[in-house]
């Protein structure tokens, strides 16, 4: 995958379409960025701190059941045990590191499903900072638990009222809250979108998902997967396996949900500082996105997928709501490991394509775990507690 | 290129005036009657706000008036159709975010203005750095493009964002969004001070202006103030046009006392 151009373009996409009192604010992230990444100090400390509290490197695991019944090889790169459950901790842990070495003393994140604050508000502990993370109404109703989970952290969770109440929502008022409070505060973004350097930024920070996978799979295959799939919202965690493989032949396939397919279905647009593809209507509104898993539930896409999608080196295909449950249930049973909704879109897309998958190897980013949605699916699938 | 909005500016200043602009949301409930009132009672110029889904400049004020715009029904295209009809006898401006010109396209959203009466364009999600293209396409219709500066712009980009500008150049009070303040910032005499350092176009503060008196203090330095949030909490209160022309009456008289 390629760096952007100066002017923070993946092609066409990108750019930095932010009101003009954050444009100084993005050009010093840049900055800093641009020193801290080309500092071995910051980068052994960035992946020490990710082996040590982190977990990493993430094991790779094979699928023998699953691969079994679809006839496929299937590998899972497992993000789900890095600390606070999601790949989130690994942009986190570097943009936490790099807010510190920048002298602020607050983060300010959104979250859509709640991983992303988790994972800020856990690296806000660890680093003896602020935290305030924005999270729309209707998804604090729907993921109380991660709510509480960032409090304990010591974070303040604001509810979103204003447009949708959702993650897109929740972007608008993180960015409200970092114009008014720029000299001590760093909006840690959580996924591959925004204004540049964020897409960037945030893929860099993930890349080492890719790269281990792609030693994993050399030392247990023998080669390069035939397809590398990832679920996508944003598409951080995508972005993260995808840049470990992009140079190679591995087909790229990232799945965006029915209710959510920015690429599938949006148009270029401008919003969150970047140029991209976006679900809006025929005049340009914003349009919600609707999914069964609210951390994919964004209109919009990070624009480095715009572009790979472009110019055809990934594709991104999407799955509905029912495959997804089917998907999430199977994972649990065939392999005793219950994933995110999240990434049981990337399971579904595989079940789904199975037929046409014979013989081939397939890497899944297990992107995170599914323990913040087993209530919504008890609700889902009508089971009663049992007491 | 000075066009019909800086001119209008222009020669009010040259009489010793100072410059009142008013944002008015269109789309809410008997916004027209708002625009004409605010006129009436002594606005220089007009802005009209074309709601948008994700307005992530605005304050709750708005915000909120941008959202129950949109649930009426309000479109691009039904703000400019009312807009056409409006015979103020002063310049129009939009303010709006950049989608909505991007997505007809700039060559189609600088027409429709032109068809609207409407003489100039804010778009405060399309920052300068960005702005060339749209700026391009608009001048060649006969659009002014205000440039937003920034407390925090750097000195360096200031001279170019101010040169760029046309209509007037929006000196951004504070470090936040839209909404009234109980003191005037620091920054926004600061920001409009430097703005008239580099250039001799009206430089007006918006954002974070909310009494007559803040008004005032803030043409201590630069040449008028842009009111929106207080106007628009006219509106959200249910005072009408009735309320908004006595609002902007009372910033009007206090500037013109100075």
């Amino acid at each position: 995958m390629i760096e952007p151009t100066p002017d923070g373009r993946f092609g066409e996409f990108g750019g930095r379409f932010v009101p003009e009192t954050l444009i100084p604010a993005c050009e010093e992230l840049e900055v800093a960025f641009r020193e801290a990444w080309a500092d071995p100090t910051f980068v052994d400390d960035f992946h020490r701190v990710l082996r040590d509290y982190g977990g990493r490197p993430s094991p790779l695991t094979e699928c023998f059941r699953l691969s079994k019944q679809l006839g496929c090889r299937v590998l899972l790169k497992r993000e789900d045990l890095n600390h606070t459950g999601s790949h989130k901790i690994n942009n986190v842990i570097g943009q936490a590191l790099l807010a510190q070495r920048m002298g602020k003393t607050r983060l300010v994140a959104e979250t859509g499903a709640g991983q992303h604050g988790v994972a800020t508000a856990t690296a806000a502990a660890l680093l003896d900072m602020d935290c305030k993370v924005y999270m729309g109404a209707v998804d604090v109703k729907r993921q109380s638990l991660n709510v509480f989970r960032m409090q304990l952290l010591g974070a303040e969770v604001e509810a979103v009222k204003s447009g949708s109440q959702t993650l897109k929502d929740a972007v608008n008022e993180a960015l409200r809250d970092w114009v008014a409070t720029l000299e001590g505060t760093h909006y840690c973004l959580g996924t591959v979108m925004g204004p540049h350097p964020y897409p960037w930024m945030v893929r860099t920070f993930h890349h080492v998902i890719g790269d281990e996978a792609n030693e994993q799979c050399l030392a247990l295959t023998g080669t390069d997967p035939d397809v590398v799939v990832a679920c996508i919202g944003g598409g951080s965690n995508a972005a993260g396996i995808f840049s470990g493989f992009a140079s190679s032949e591995s087909r790229l396939v990232g799945v965006e949900p029915a209710g959510g397919a920015a690429v599938g279905r949006g148009v270029p647009g401008v919003v969150h500082g970047m140029n991209s593809y976006l679900m809006q209507d025929e005049v340009g509104q914003v349009q919600e996105a609707k999914s069964i898993s609210a951390g994919l539930d964004y209109p919009g896409v990070g624009p480095e997928h715009a572009f790979l999608a472009s110019i055809g080196r990934a594709e991104y295909p999407s799955v509905n709501d029912q495959e997804v449950i089917e998907a999430f249930q199977l994972l649990s049973r065939t392999e005793g490991i219950i994933p995110a909704l999240e990434t049981a879109h990337a399971i579904a897309w595989v079940v789904r394509e199975a037929k046409n998958l014979q013989g081939q190897t397939v890497l899944i980013n297990l992107s995170g775990r599914g323990d913040k949605d087993v209530d919504q699916m008890m609700e889902i699938l009508n089971v009663d507690r049992v007491v | 290129m000075t066009g019909p909005f800086e001119e209008a500016l222009r020669e009010k200043r040259a009489l010793g005036k100072k410059l009142l602009v008013v944002y008015v949301t269109g789309g809410f409930e008997n916004w027209e009657a708002s625009v004409e009132a605010a006129a009436a009672a002594g606005a220089d110029a007009i802005e009209i706000g074309i709601p948008f889904s994700d307005p992530v400049m605005d304050g709750p004020v708005i915000q909120q008036a941008s959202q129950i715009a949109l649930d009426r029904g309000t479109t691009p295209l039904s703000v400019l159709q009312a807009a056409a009809d409006l015979d103020t006898g002063i310049p129009h401006a939009v303010m709006t975010y950049y989608n909505l010109a991007h997505n007809p396209g700039h060559e189609r959203f600088a027409a429709s203005l032109v068809r609207a009466g409407i003489s100039a364009a804010i778009l405060p999600d399309l920052p300068y750095v960005e702005s060339a293209p749209w700026r391009e396409v608009a001048a060649k219709a006969g659009i002014e493009t205000v440039m937003l500066a920034a407390p925090t712009t750097p000195d360096h980009r200031l001279g170019d964002l101010c040169a760029a500008a046309h209509g007037f150049v929006y000196a951004v009070g504070l470090l936040g969004v839209t909404g009234e303040r109980s003191a005037l910032a620091d920054t926004a005499t600061k920001i409009a001070a430097r703005c008239k350092a580099v250039t001799d176009k009206p430089v007006l503060v918006g954002v974070g202006i909310g009494s007559p008196a803040q008004a005032v203090e803030a043409c201590t330095v630069a040449d008028g103030v842009i009111i929106g949030s207080a106007l628009v909490r006219q509106m959200l209160d249910g005072h009408g046009a009735a309320g908004v022309g006595q609002l902007v009456s009372s910033y009007r008289a206090a500037l013109d006392e100075g």
